[in-house]
């Protein structure tokens, strides 16, 4: 077993862990963080997606180990409590989500995209977001969701 | 109209933002695998890794070993109990393999189970059933449905003596010989509609735990759509009386169709959690998801059309082999028969023959996907339709204008003998051809072609139609189906005001709780926000059907209305009573009852339930509480159609397609939130063009799964897919009292045969009049290169 110190949603936290223990399974097991889904065993899918020191990272694919002394945000710490990210909003606002379940992943791996692009293309956005499946919306209300966040966050928000 | 407004004038037709949303976006959701009990042993699946075999040994002296192991089970300790079980015996002399529980000395597919390790966490169930030791003999696999029928075959259910489980052969209307008989031209083309796997984002999942405080009740949660109905099946699989279970369907991530199912994990965690007296868990892996949970589609087609010259279609002719996997489960047999009505599609003609024959192969068992049936049916007769067309050197939308039934034609029986209540081919056509620049693009193409440009351009069409709203419960009764296709709503005023909506409908993403609230608050008049859906769950709604083939608002949306209404009714009376004022004399709006002809005295729909809930002055004769209940049995079945247009660039150098635009007109007649309608779309779309293009699942011909994970089965990105062009047409249903139809399976129904059709539109002139789907680039440079050296595709 091995101790590890992370910051998750901007709570210090500490655990003992199996040097094989998958961060998304710390999260969900131990730490009670459901919030972030498990969608595949083979790093394909995105759904598990967090943000590790800002970054976004598929949670299934990184060990509880790896991200001793970092800072961990799941979709439950993405915004303050009762507060949404303009993603989030905009993700309701243009109906980018159906049964939900990548949704958690999507909304972080549009967070990390929007930040290091804060004015993408649909075409950049749809590259971006290659890591992520979904099967319910065919993609075309997420797209256009974060090119809404984005006008918004820009300021240009309708 | 914003969506904050707290009741829109009419609820419904408005796009309100979702209720669903806000869990589903802070991450509260309460999926299956998120259920944490105390005590819980995990299981984990052992699978056989060959597609045909006998057990010979297993020995699970090691997984016992391991610390934290509980139990290890295999097929010897469960020698009864099935794994699955068929609703849809299809024939009378149907051949029925059902699923074991725990395979005992055969597998019959690669994935079949043949032990289950207990454990008191996840990674040591897993560790466990890694060192769970099976002896095999393999048998030789059989995996080709046309070897399979082959004399000298290797039977997979050697008592059977044969691999076919049935064969339903349907003669309609005129003898299809003697029509083809006296036709000018009758074209035959083989379609293969290959296996899919459903990819739902929530792989499956259960959790089953005696009830806390109640002696007998075991609850099961699991991620299906079909809670009711699974209710029913673990009572008679499990031998559990049903009166001591409960199912509960939390949040579901998807389904299309791969949650309509009983399972084998779900029967061994309801029967473990019973007998071992604590809560047992089982969340499917993503690699176990690929050859466990049913697959869909998969039939060979041979399809015959029989025509005059000047293109007047006059029968049809379709045969199937359907591949059916190594069992039969909840609708394996009869899900290539939903699609049996529908092959005439929206063509007029005298004679159909139809002919499907289920076969059994070494492979996942198959079962409804996304439109069940419905798709495959599509696919051939909109191809077949399309060759025709090619053939006698008609334009392909004039010949559809020419053989479609015209609008003013409704209601119009069709010769596979349903009747479509409502429709306007004409006017989505219209409307799609004008979005999609029809004439433009097919100058375009003419110059690409003359030009001899690498790059051609193709116009793929698919004006379908579909069958939604399963099912009046005859209908269902004479097509051999064990079960009734209604659907239940009670809707409950509570003393405080608030509605709570129970219905036997179970989303899975479809947004019922938005919708469901938008039709109550127009027939009550409450704002939408103060209505509760409740849903899927048979202790808080104990009838149902769950939801699946788009039935959910065709048949649950009209048990809604007369719930509503009849709630109305019932305070119409106590109101009247308050008012002092006969019934007669009481009006009812927007959830006001006044006295007519003096408004001023008025009461609202929230007091009377108050003054329901405490009977204190409650008329005589009128029992207290406040609630309107109704069980619908549907009186037909609803017809959705549209008109999908997709442009396709082939490069023919290297097989390379690429979908330029994608427009599609769909009518589904009243729509309650069209934004839930067009998001609807938009998925099937994808999941029809992911058909078309990119999907496939490929078996070795030992019967391995060659696409067994992400990386090898190509589901889309958002990267593979454009934005689409949607618009919508509205022609009532007249069959359904809100005018609805059914919008969930629409577009994977309609695009896969646009997006092929435009792919052999495109290259026809080089000789191709067919490509193998998934249309990649692979599978169109070899259609290039076999029409060059004269053979079809």
């Amino acid at each position: 077993m091995t101790h590890i110190s992370v910051t998750v949603d901007g709570i210090h936290r500490h655990g003992e862990v199996e040097p094989r223990r998958l961060l998304v399974h710390w999260l969900r097991d131990d730490l009670g963080l459901v919030g972030t889904p498990i969608g595949c065993d083979t790093s394909n899918c995105g759904a598990c997606t967090v943000l590790i020191d800002g970054r976004s990272a598929q949670s299934c694919s990184v060990l509880a180990v790896q991200v001793d002394g970092k800072e961990v945000t799941t979709i439950q710490g993405l915004a303050g409590e009762g507060e949404w990210h303009p993603v989030q909003k905009a993700f309701k606002e243009c109906h980018g989500l159906q049964c939900g379940y990548c949704t958690p992943g999507m909304v972080l791996a549009s967070v990390d995209l929007l930040n290091e692009n804060p004015n993408p293309t649909e075409d950049e956005v749809r590259h971006g977001l290659e890591g992520n499946l979904c099967r319910c919306t065919g993609y075309h209300n997420i797209v256009k969701a974060v090119l809404t966040a984005s006008a918004e966050m820009r300021g240009e928000g309708a | 109209m914003t969506a904050t407004d707290d009741r829109p004038a009419t609820a419904i037709g408005s796009p309100i933002r979702r209720k669903e949303d806000a869990r589903l976006l802070t991450g509260k959701t309460n999926w299956t695998d998120n259920i944490q009990l105390p005590g819980t042993l995990h299981m984990a699946t052992v699978r056989s890794p060959l597609a045909h075999a006998r057990i010979t040994n297993i020995d699970t002296t090691a997984a016992m070993d391991v610390d934290g192991v509980v139990h290890v089970f295999t097929g010897a300790d469960f020698p009864d109990l099935v794994g699955s079980t068929c609703v849809w015996p299809v024939t009378d002399d149907i051949k029925t393999a059902v699923m074991p529980a725990i395979c005992k000395d055969k597998v019959n597919f690669a994935g079949d189970v043949v032990a289950i390790v207990l454990a008191t966490d996840r990674y040591t169930a897993y560790d466990a059933a890694s060192l769970v030791d099976v002896d095999y003999e393999p048998m030789r696999a059989v995996v080709d449905m046309e070897l399979a029928l082959a004399e000298g075959s290797t039977i997979v259910h050697e008592d059977f003596g044969t691999n076919a489980s049935y064969t339903m052969h349907v003669p309609f209307g005129d003898d299809y010989a003697a029509t083809a008989a006296k036709a000018d031209v009758v074209v035959k083309r083989r379609f293969i509609n290959q296996r899919l796997i459903p990819n739902t984002m929530e792989t499956r999942s259960v959790v089953a735990a005696p009830a806390v405080g109640m002696a007998d009740e075991i609850t099961v949660w699991s991620a299906t759509q079909i809670p009711h109905v699974l209710r029913v099946l673990l009572a008679l699989t499990t031998g559990i009386p049903e009166n001591h279970l409960r199912v509960v369907a939390p949040d579901v991530g998807g389904g299309f169709g791969a949650k309509l199912q009983i399972n084998r994990e779900e029967i061994l965690a309801t029967v473990l959690a019973k007998q071992l007296g604590r809560p047992i868990k089982w969340s499917e892996s993503r690699s176990e998801h690929f050859v466990s949970t049913h697959h869909g589609r998969d039939q060979i087609q041979d399809i015959e059309i029989a025509a005059t010259s000047d293109g007047t279609i006059l029968g049809l002719k379709v045969e199937l082999l359907a591949d059916m996997g190594a069992y039969l489960q909840i609708i394996t047999p009869g899900t290539p028969l939903l699609g049996m009505f529908m092959f005439p599609a929206i063509y007029k003609m005298q004679a159909y023959d139809f002919t499907c024959t289920g076969v059994y192969t070494n492979k996942t068992p198959t079962d409804a996907y996304r439109g069940a049936g419905r798709p495959e049916a599509t696919y051939a007769i909109e191809r077949i339709v399309d060759e025709l067309a090619a053939e006698i050197g008609m334009e392909p939308m004039e010949l559809r204008k020419k053989n479609w039934i015209k609008h003013e034609e409704f209601p119009y029986t069709t010769v596979a003998t349903l009747t479509y209540d409502t429709g306007n081919y004409e006017a989505a056509t219209a409307r799609a051809m004008e979005l999609f620049g029809y004439d433009e693009m097919r100058a375009e193409q003419k110059a690409r072609r003359e030009a001899g440009d690498p790059v051609q351009l193709g116009i793929g069409i698919s004006t379908f139609t579909e069958m939604c709203g399963l099912a009046p419960s005859r209908t269902l009764g004479a097509l051999k189906y064990v079960a009734g296709g209604w659907e239940h709503c009670t809707i409950r005023a509570l003393p405080t005001g608030k509605i709570e909506l129970i219905t036997g409908t179970s989303p899975h993403g479809q947004g019922h709780e938005t919708a469901w609230s938008q039709i109550a608050s127009d027939i009550i008049g409450v704002p939408v926000d103060d209505i509760e859906v409740v849903h899927g769950d048979t202790g808080r709604a104990p009838y149902g059907m769950d939801t699946y083939g788009s039935r959910s608002l065709a048949v649950g949306g009209q048990a809604i209305k007369l719930a509503g209404e009849r709630l109305v009714e019932k305070a119409k009376v106590i109101a009247a009573h308050q008012l002092e004022v006969s019934v007669d004399d009481v009006d009812f709006s927007a959830g006001t009852y006044s006295v007519k002809g003096d408004p001023e005295k008025s009461t609202t729909i929230q007091a009377v339930a108050f003054e329901a809930f405490t009977a204190h002055n409650l008329p005589d004769g009128v029992e207290p509480t406040l609630s309107g209940e109704s069980t619908v049995d549907p009186v037909d079945f609803s017809y959705p159609h549209g008109t999908h247009l997709a442009a396709m660039e082939v490069d023919t150098e290297t097989g390379q397609v690429t979908l330029r635009k994608y427009v599609c007109v769909d009518d589904c007649g009243v729509q309650i939130n069209p934004m839930i309608v067009e998001g609807q779309v938009h998925g099937g779309l994808a999941q029809g063009i992911a058909q078309a293009l990119f999907e496939g699942a490929l078996y070795d011909a030992e019967g391995n799964l060659l696409t067994g994970s992400m990386g090898d089965y190509l589901l889309p990105s958002a990267a593979d897919l454009p934005s689409f062009i949607t618009d919508q047409t509205v022609t009532p249903s007249t069959t359904h009292p809100l005018g609805t139809k059914g919008i969930g399976e629409a577009g994977a129904i309609a695009s896969t045969p646009a997006i092929i059709n435009g792919v052999v539109d495109a290259i026809r002139h080089l000789g191709v009049n067919d490509v193998f789907m998934p249309a990649s680039p692979q599978n169109v440079w070899r259609a290039l290169q076999n029409a060059q050296k004269g053979g079809a595709a």
